[in-house]
């Protein structure tokens, strides 16, 4: 008898992101999918139709022989399914509450609440798709905006392993003819030269180094720009960010799991997602007086990667003020300048001394006024030294980022090698460790290749 | 035809059949673990026989006769006594790739043999040829030779080489045939697989051989020995170096040659369809490396002597089965060879191999216990690969006479471990040759360290006596004492500085330990010892190593760690009687080439070929799963 786990429960979640959109799917996948969804469903018998169909009809709470809702099921059997296993996807009118409660149902039918992820799991377990798949699914999942969404796509249409293919091959061409001039070390094949390895790893370290840079923004589009809104009270920060989140009408959240909850709150502002700190800070407050103080900005400074502060044009800069902006100095920062629909008190001659005119935007937040230019100036600030090419192809996470980091330092201690005088078949040792680190991200480093490769390219003989 | 009637012949502890460099080596390491051993051979004049090149060693092939030597094995010891030229191989490269080469006198090398394993005390030497095995209840007890005498033994070790229903092919010319016309071994062939063992056919080839005399070596190019001493065997003293050796000489083909094969691929058995066994990719024919390297105008040969007392040439790199006549064109288009006498022509052989898949690491079978094999029979070629797998399948035979648990190498051990696991692991589609590129971590298994690495194993299986073990735990302990002391002792500017100027070299800012300054590329160990002297000089294999594991610390260092990485796949143990049927995410190959090789770790699963790391990785998280589904259930 295998030791294995092998009949997989049957798991249930909502597979729609939560809010109030026009429809929602709750999913089921596993062997008693379409049991399960029949039991509590109203309409043709799901065990009978065929498969890859969609059928209309109601789900009942079998409780009390009610209608829930009207709905729309599709049935797709195994194995051309997403998971490899039954699927049945439960098409309901949006709104949490319906929603919830058609889980609800399906779960005391039998099924379980799937994990995080579990539905991407059983695919990969499967056999449905590969670990590299199985991650750019996960970042899918969690893309905040449509951009994100297309550098995880990216990825999974192997873009990403396009490259990395190609450098691989770039370095096992110079790793097998190191091999050839140590196994034959009499045939003639081509002279090795440390010029060539030397010239390879340089090659592959500036490709290395630019798929870094693109890490900062994969990691920012992937989690979210960290944004803080700070000042102090009653400049206008729970406006700004009511106009923020109003001007943005889809609110993303991250959800772990279903939709149990609410961990941060996310504005799409241009394609940049953000990600705001201490928003309950601000709402909290919302509203009576803006209670939050400097004490509290200067908290939420330490998470941001990028910082608005909000100064009220309508008074004179405060010793406050002058703290905050002393304090934001060295981070990214819009110095917003609102309330311009009152009379201005705050004496611009002495702000152009402490913030470069550059970094000031007007607003009247109250009447939307300059909102549209406060998101302009985040999305550029963002975009700035990052290309805006939607093809690029972009490292989208972490593990990713630390391998080619790994790569990094190996290439450069092939460098480093070569000029110390190191033999050739050492520097091939650093040389290697990068192949294989590439070969990690796109999940295919197979030893054997370098023996194929090895005979595919040269005559041999002793 | 009257039948041969069958008679109970002697009882031993442990069978070797066959004497090539395999069978020599089980032989003498069962017998020197004390156990009663027979070897027995179809030819007697065929004992530790050379029947293609007259060499030894080169790269990985060189490591393997040092970590045969550090076992307590022969082969290194042998061609020390027999060899006609030695050469250090790639020596303008890194320690780790460094490879020792002997040309050997091929008469001298089997008669030397010959006199060890008649002088072994527990060592029976018989001609005879093994027609079938005795095996009860799947285990074998025992071989019957053709003669009729039934031998008992608790365990057996098989090596036939190329015997195994051997087919010699010359063009149009094919007959039934051992290695270089001696009788072949059908019947055994046939008695393996009744017993459910798979074989299939290799191929192998060797080039034809011409009268020295006749040769004019003036249009070659010369290929001396080297003057500095080296030998194979930890125990060889520089003194016996020799230094008055034979040279061999380089000379080329050119595009009459290739004509000439084109002219005649018709009659070239590998392609006219007559050779069904699959050859070797990396020791081609010469119809093959021209047919498949057709941008190639030369191909270099080597002219090597096959013995001191001959004058019969080998032509290295010459392999072919072509027809006489074309072998004849063939050489005479060669400079140097225009007006060579040929000795002996070229050949093809077929043969039969065990698919070794079907082996355990201990080289025993999957498919009959108490069976091992060894050898050319499991798919390799090469005298070292045969002598090394020979090796362990004599330690592990003589262990289970004795009911003793085995003895396996890992691939961080040896290269040995190397080719064993690749091996019993990913099988071979054609005769498997041990390259320095098959092991992940060559650095750490170098020549110059094979004894540091496995005498203490040599040891332990008692196969190096005490005398020898002291002499190495004396040398294990002057490379630590001058590790230490190196690793303390400072230098000053004042005491180095007049010299690195001399050098050309940048000169000191501040003092610097010993150990620092030998790392700098342009200061040897010679060097430092002019200011730093030891009371009396060290030995040069002692300071060898103080070198190595100074100056290439980092490099040695990373690979550690890999090794380390190695372990902890080696340490997620796949469950025996796990059903990879039943875990569906495998793709089809891999489900099934993991229920036919039944890997032990997940890092042995991820060895084998038509296993992808995919299917690694469910397979790790099943067995995790499964793991975790227990802790929870207990």
């Amino acid at each position: 008898m295998p030791e294995t786990v092998t009949a997989a429960e049957t798991i249930a979640a909502i597979s729609t992101p939560p809010g109030e959109g026009a429809i929602a799917i709750v999913r089921l996948s596993g062997a008693t999918a379409v049991a399960t969804a029949n039991a509590v469903f109203r309409g043709a018998d799901l065990t009978q139709v065929a498969s890859h169909t969609i059928h209309y009809g109601h789900i009942i709470d079998p409780a009390n022989r009610q209608v829930v809702d009207e709905v729309m099921v599709s049935v797709m059997r195994a194995p051309k399914t997403f998971t490899r296993e039954d699927v049945i996807e439960i098409n309901c009118h949006g709104g949490i509450v319906a929603t919830n409660r058609i889980l609800q149902i399906v779960l005391q039918a039998g099924a379980r609440l799937a994990e995080p992820g579990e539905f991407t799991k059983r695919a990969f377990l499967n056999g449905r798709i590969d670990l590299t798949q199985a991650e750019s699914v996960m970042d899918i999942i969690r893309a905040k905006t449509d951009r994100a969404m297309q550098v995880a796509e990216n990825t999974l249409d192997g873009d990403l392993r396009k490259l990395i293919t190609t450098l691989r091959q770039d370095i096992l061409e110079v790793l097998a003819q190191v091999e050839v001039n140590i196994d034959y070390p009499e045939y003639d094949t081509d002279e090795l030269t440390t010029k060539l390895m030397l010239a390879k790893a340089q090659a592959v370290l500036t490709r290395v180094d630019a798929l870094l840079a693109t890490a900062t923004t994969g990691k920012v589009l992937r989690e979210g720009l960290a944004t803080a809104i700070i000042g102090r009270p009653n400049v206008g920060k729970s406006s700004i960010l009511n106009r923020l989140l109003h001007e943005d009408k889809a609110i993303v959240t991250d959800v772990a799991g279903t939709t149990r909850d609410v961990l941060e709150e996310y504005v799409n502002v241009q394609g940049v997602p953000l990600k705001l700190v201490d928003t309950a800070g601000i709402r909290d407050t919302a509203d009576k007086v803006e209670k939050i103080g400097v004490a509290r900005s200067k908290q939420a400074l330490t998470a941001a990667d990028l910082v608005l502060l909000v100064l009220d044009a309508s008074q004179p800069l405060t010793a406050d003020d002058r703290e905050l902006i002393a304090l934001t100095q060295t981070k990214r920062r819009i110095v917003v300048l609102n309330k311009q629909d009152l009379p201005a008190q705050l004496d611009r001659t002495e702000l152009a001394q402490l913030v470069p005119q550059a970094e000031w935007l007007e607003t009247t937040a109250t009447s939307s006024v300059g909102l549209a230019p406060l998101a302009s100036r985040i999305a550029q600030l963002f975009n700035t030294g990052v290309t805006n090419s939607q093809t690029q192809v972009m490292v989208a996470n972490a593990r990713q980022a630390d391998l080619l980091r790994q790569a990094q330092t190996s290439l450069h201690s092939v460098i480093d090698g070569i000029h110390a005088g190191m033999p050739i078949d050492l520097v091939q040792i650093d040389m290697t460790a990068a192949w294989d680190q590439l070969g990690e991200i796109t999940g295919d480093a197979a030893p054997d290749e370098l023996i194929t490769q090895l005979f595919s390219q040269f005559c041999l003989g002793k | 035809m009257p039948t041969v009637q069958e008679y109970p012949a002697k009882t031993y502890d442990v069978i070797v059949v066959g004497a090539g460099h395999a069978g020599c080596e089980a032989a003498l390491a069962a017998a020197r673990m004390g156990q009663e051993t027979l070897l027995i051979t179809i030819s007697l004049e065929m004992l530790a026989f050379m029947p293609c090149n007259p060499s030894v060693g080169g790269p990985a092939k060189g490591t393997v006769v040092r970590e045969i030597d550090a076992l307590g094995g022969e082969m290194g010891k042998n061609i020390d006594r027999t060899y006609i030229q030695m050469r250090m191989l790639n020596t303008g490269k890194g320690p780790a790739v460094r490879a020792l080469r002997a040309q050997a006198d091929k008469a001298a090398y089997h008669r030397s043999m010959k006199q060890v394993i008649e002088a072994q005390p527990h060592l029976d030497l018989r001609q005879g040829l093994v027609e079938r095995l005795l095996v009860e209840d799947g285990v074998c007890v025992g071989v019957v030779a053709a003669t009729g005498a039934q031998y008992h033994a608790k365990s057996v070790v098989l090596t036939a080489g190329t015997s195994s229903r051997g087919k010699i092919i010359i063009g149009e010319l094919m007959y039934s045939s051992g290695p270089n016309n001696s009788l072949p071994s059908i019947h055994l062939s046939e008695d393996l697989e009744q017993l459910g063992f798979k074989l299939r056919r290799f191929k192998t080839g060797t080039p034809p051989r011409v009268e020295g005399s006749t040769i004019d070596f003036a249009k070659t190019e010369k290929q001396p020995g080297d003057k500095t001493p080296n030998h194979f065997s930890f125990t060889t003293p520089d003194s016996r170096y020799r230094l008055d050796q034979l040279s061999c000489w380089m000379t080329y083909t050119n595009a009459t040659t290739h004509q000439i094969i084109r002219d005649n691929l018709d009659r070239a058995p590998m392609f006219s369809g007559v050779i069904k066994g699959i050859g070797p990719r990396y020791c081609p024919s010469i119809e093959d490396k021209v047919v498949r390297f057709a941008d190639k105008p030369r191909h270099q040969l080597f002219l090597e002597p096959e013995g001191e007392d001959t004058s019969e040439y080998y032509v290295g790199d010459f392999s072919t089965s072509m027809p006489e006549e074309v072998q004849l064109k063939m050489l005479h288009s060669v400079a140097g060879l225009e007006h060579a006498e040929l000795m002996r022509p070229g050949y093809a052989i077929e043969y039969d191999v065990i698919e070794p898949w079907q082996l355990r690491h201990t080289l025993e079978t999957k498919v009959v216990a108490n069976l091992f094999t060894a050898g050319q029979m499991n798919g390799t070629s090469g005298y070292e690969e045969a002598a090394g797998q020979g090796l362990i399948a004599g330690i592990n035979a003589a262990l289970r006479a004795a009911g003793k648990p085995g003895f396996t190498l890992k691939r961080s051990d040896a290269y040995i471990g190397v080719l064993i696991d690749d091996l019993v692991t990913k099988g071979t589609n054609e005769p498997y040759r041990l390259l320095t590129s098959r092991a992940e971590y060559r650095l750490l298994l170098r020549h110059d360290n094979a004894d540091l690495r496995l005498t203490p194993y040599g040891h332990e299986l008692g196969l190096i006596d005490d005398a020898r073990y002291a002499a190495f735990e004396a040398k294990r302990a002057a490379i630590e004492a001058e590790l230490a002391r190196l690793n303390q002792v400072r230098l000053t500017p004042r005491q180095v500085n007049e010299w690195l100027e001399a050098q050309g070299a940048a000169p000191l800012k501040d003092g610097v330990l010993a150990a620092d300054f030998l790392r700098r590329p342009e200061v040897s160990y010679a060097d430092l010892m002019q200011f730093i002297p030891t009371p009396q000089p060290l030995d040069h294999r002692v300071t060898e190593q103080v070198t190595i594991q100074i100056k290439y610390a980092g490099y040695i260092a990373k690979e550690e760690a890999s090794i380390a990485k190695l372990r902890r796949l080696e340490a997620k143990r796949i469950p025996a009687n796990i059903d990879y049927n039943a875990i569906t995410g495998l793709a089809t190959e891999a489900r099934q080439k993991l229920t036919k090789i039944q890997p032990e770790t997940i890092a042995q699963a991820g060895r084998i070929s038509g296993v992808n790391p995919a299917d690694v990785a469910i397979l790790s998280v099943y067995i995790e799963q499964g793991r975790i589904a227990k802790v929870q259930a207990g």
